[in-house]
């Protein structure tokens, strides 16, 4: 078990510098002009792209460049907007709680629907509850995200307006209105109902694939023979479902949901900008459309770090729920 | 009651996945017979979802090949007295805020789409085989150092590192195709490496060797017809998926340039008048969603038809 931790603790310098690394090669040294992206359209004097060379070590070799990229990193700095001298990392701390609410909120309604639908699912198979999750996952993985989002708010946000429908109904669909937590992350003051559409829309794509992945597993353990054994001394189905058959199931379905955080972060930048949610996704897409190169690169750093550690802890949690991993055997990779 | 019934002695299979390898699972048998074509083509036409997948994609290469057959209209041909109009007869699809008809910018956009996704998914396929295959027939140090390197890649969320190379070097339709087909790889490396693993052993392999064949000839001539099945599948859903992150992409700003029609562009451009006009969105979004959806069924047909055992 030892052995497997520090071999997996190892890889995270690893995917750290590869990641810094990745991004420094992509921001100075692939084509594309700093200097006039700094500038904007207008021409450039040599003095003064001279004067801007220096000031942001431009003019020295790329090793050179490369260590003081990594000393700034190492006190904090992640750059500083092009466009208003704005600190990376000053806008992180504005932004990065309203993302990490929003996700969390996700990752709740991912487990908890996802596992919920594919174990109803797969014990009720062929079902009419079945054949509804069945083909409802199926379409979900192929709409875009940021559709999906517009299609709520249409729908409860336009639709339910236009048509008088009650008042529970009608949803605000823009901004994240009064911001108001309790605990960090439980809404306050009627928060929930920001909420409540760019949480589902965020988590759709996902949970359709914990759904699929849990209603695949468990029909494969409710096959098992310890299945049988259980049934045979006579627990409830309830009991056995539940309590041997889901924790067998759940293996895969963490590995899923561990893989499936990148795709999440990288939803969370489009949902995050449909909803109009002040959080590091709209600050990426806010960079994008400036053309703010030093933001979108630091913003992505931070994402992709936390992502690293995210996965990290995934993968070391898998020991809690099947007790044959030993982490210090070959199979365990 | 249900459950126990179906009491099968199957155990689930134990241990972690290896990270990417929710893998399609195919062929695993060492050295089965290819399936003649005639008897893919007759299980595919079976099934029926396949067989719709194969009727969109059709219908999406024609409309993006004839789109300036079908439609009247010049896709950029502006005219301000006709913004924002509904549907109806005259504009299939409406027309968008500077009044250019949104069904011919949709056929336009079928063509960008297909053929970022083409393209995207040839550049993944072509490094994905060769690094698979290095990495699966030769083994040993290359086979680690192809394989870190896979897991370094696919350690990164995908669509964040797009978005940060082509803020960095600019946007176009070339970058865009170049960025996704080189995030795109790591799959297809992992499961033709997994296929050349095995195949490689089988005796036929052996005796081309015997009889002197080079690594390259014995690579591309023996191994690849026999291990390339699943990358075919696996290709098929990808160019999908490369048309759901180009329609990412250009929605947020980092992928094709105005006025090129790309449908996540045409969204982004309906966001602003969702009360109003919500034709603006829809039918883009719509386009997205059935060309993703015809991919992947395909795909699935083609699974199924390729290795008749896994059903």
């Amino acid at each position: 078990m030892g052995s497997y931790i520090l071999r997996r603790l190892a890889l995270v310098p690893l995917l750290v510098w590869g990641a810094v690394t990745v991004l420094f090669v992509v921001f100075f040294v692939m084509p594309g002009d700093p200097v006039q992206q700094l500038v904007g359209e207008r021409a450039v004097p040599e003095t003064v792209r001279a004067n801007i060379e220096a000031r942001y070590g431009l003019d020295r070799p790329v090793w050179v460049q490369y260590g003081r990229y990594w000393r700034q990193l190492a006190t904090g700095d992640l750059g500083e907007s092009y466009q208003n001298r704005r600190e990376v990392s000053s806008i992180v701390a504005d932004t990065g709680a309203a993302s990490l609410r929003l996700a969390t909120w996700a990752v709740l309604i991912e487990v908890v629907v996802g596992i919920t639908t594919g174990v109803v699912s797969a014990v009720r198979r062929y079902s009419f509850v079945d054949a509804l999750t069945t083909v409802s996952t199926t379409m979900l993985v192929a709409v875009p995200v940021f559709v999906l989002g517009y299609l709520f708010q249409y729908a409860f946000g336009v639709f339910t307006f236009q048509n008088d429908l009650p008042e529970w109904l009608r949803f605000p669909v823009q901004g994240i209105g009064p911001d108001s937590w309790t605990l960090f992350f439980l809404p306050t003051n009627g928060q929930w109902r920001y909420l409540v559409l760019p949480a589902f829309a965020l988590a759709s794509v996902s949970t359709a694939l914990v759904a699929r992945m849990m209603r695949s597993t468990m029909l494969e353990v409710l096959r098992a023979d310890y299945m049988r054994t259980a049934m045979a001394k006579g627990l409830s189905e309830r009991q056995v479902v539940l309590r041997h058959g889901l924790r067998n199931a759940m293996i895969p379905v963490v590995t899923l949901i561990g893989l499936d955080l990148g795709i999440l972060i990288g939803s969370a930048v489009l949902t995050e900008t449909v909803f109009n949610w002040p959080g590091m996704g709209t600050a990426i897409f806010a960079a994008i459309l400036t053309q703010d190169a030093p933001v979108v690169l630091g913003l992505v750093l931070v994402l992709v770090v936390a992502y690293i550690f995210i996965n990290l802890l995934v993968d070391l949690s898998y020991g809690l729920f099947d007790p044959r991993i030993r982490y210090g055997d070959e199979g365990a990779r | 009651m249900a459950t126990g019934t179906r009491a099968t002695s199957r155990v689930p299979a134990s241990g972690v996945t290896p990270v990417g390898a929710v893998s399609t699972g195919i062929g695993v048998a060492l050295g089965s017979r290819r399936a003649p074509r005639g008897d893919v083509w007759r299980r595919f036409r079976r099934n029926k979802l396949a067989m719709a997948g194969l009727a969109v994609v059709t219908v999406l290469v024609l409309a993006a090949l004839l789109a300036p057959v079908l439609s009247p209209f010049d896709p950029n041909a502006i005219d301000t007295n006709a913004s924002r109009q509904p549907p109806g007869a005259e504009h299939w699809f409406g027309t968008d805020l500077l009044g250019r008809d949104l069904f011919t910018r949709v056929l336009y956009g079928a063509q960008t789409s297909l053929q970022v996704g083409v393209f995207a998914v040839v550049i993944a396929t072509s490094i994905g085989l060769v690094a698979g295959a290095v990495a699966g027939y030769y083994g040993g140090k290359a086979d680690t150092l192809i394989m870190r390197v896979t897991d370094v890649f696919l350690a990164f969320p995908y669509l964040l590192l797009a978005i940060a190379v082509i803020v960095a070097i600019g946007r176009s339709k070339g970058t865009v195709i170049v960025v996704i087909g080189f995030l795109g790889w790591m799959a297809v490396a992992r499961l033709f490496r997994s296929r050349v693993l095995s195949v490689k052993e089988v005796e036929y392999v052996e005796a081309a060797r015997a009889a002197g064949c080079s690594d390259l000839r014995i690579i591309t001539r023996h191994i690849l017809p026999n291990a390339i099945q699943p990358v075919i599948v696996y290709a098929t859903v990808l160019v999908g998926t490369a048309v759901l992150a180009e329609a990412a992409l250009s929605f947020l700003g980092a992928g094709i340039v105005e006025p090129t029609a790309a449908w996540g562009l045409m969204v982004a451009d309906g966001r602003r008048f969702l009360f109003t006009s919500p034709h603006m969105l829809f039918f883009p979004g719509a386009a997205i969603f059935v060309t993703v959806m015809a991919f992947v069924f395909v795909g699935d047909g083609l699974r199924d038809a390729l290795d008749p055992k896994l059903r």
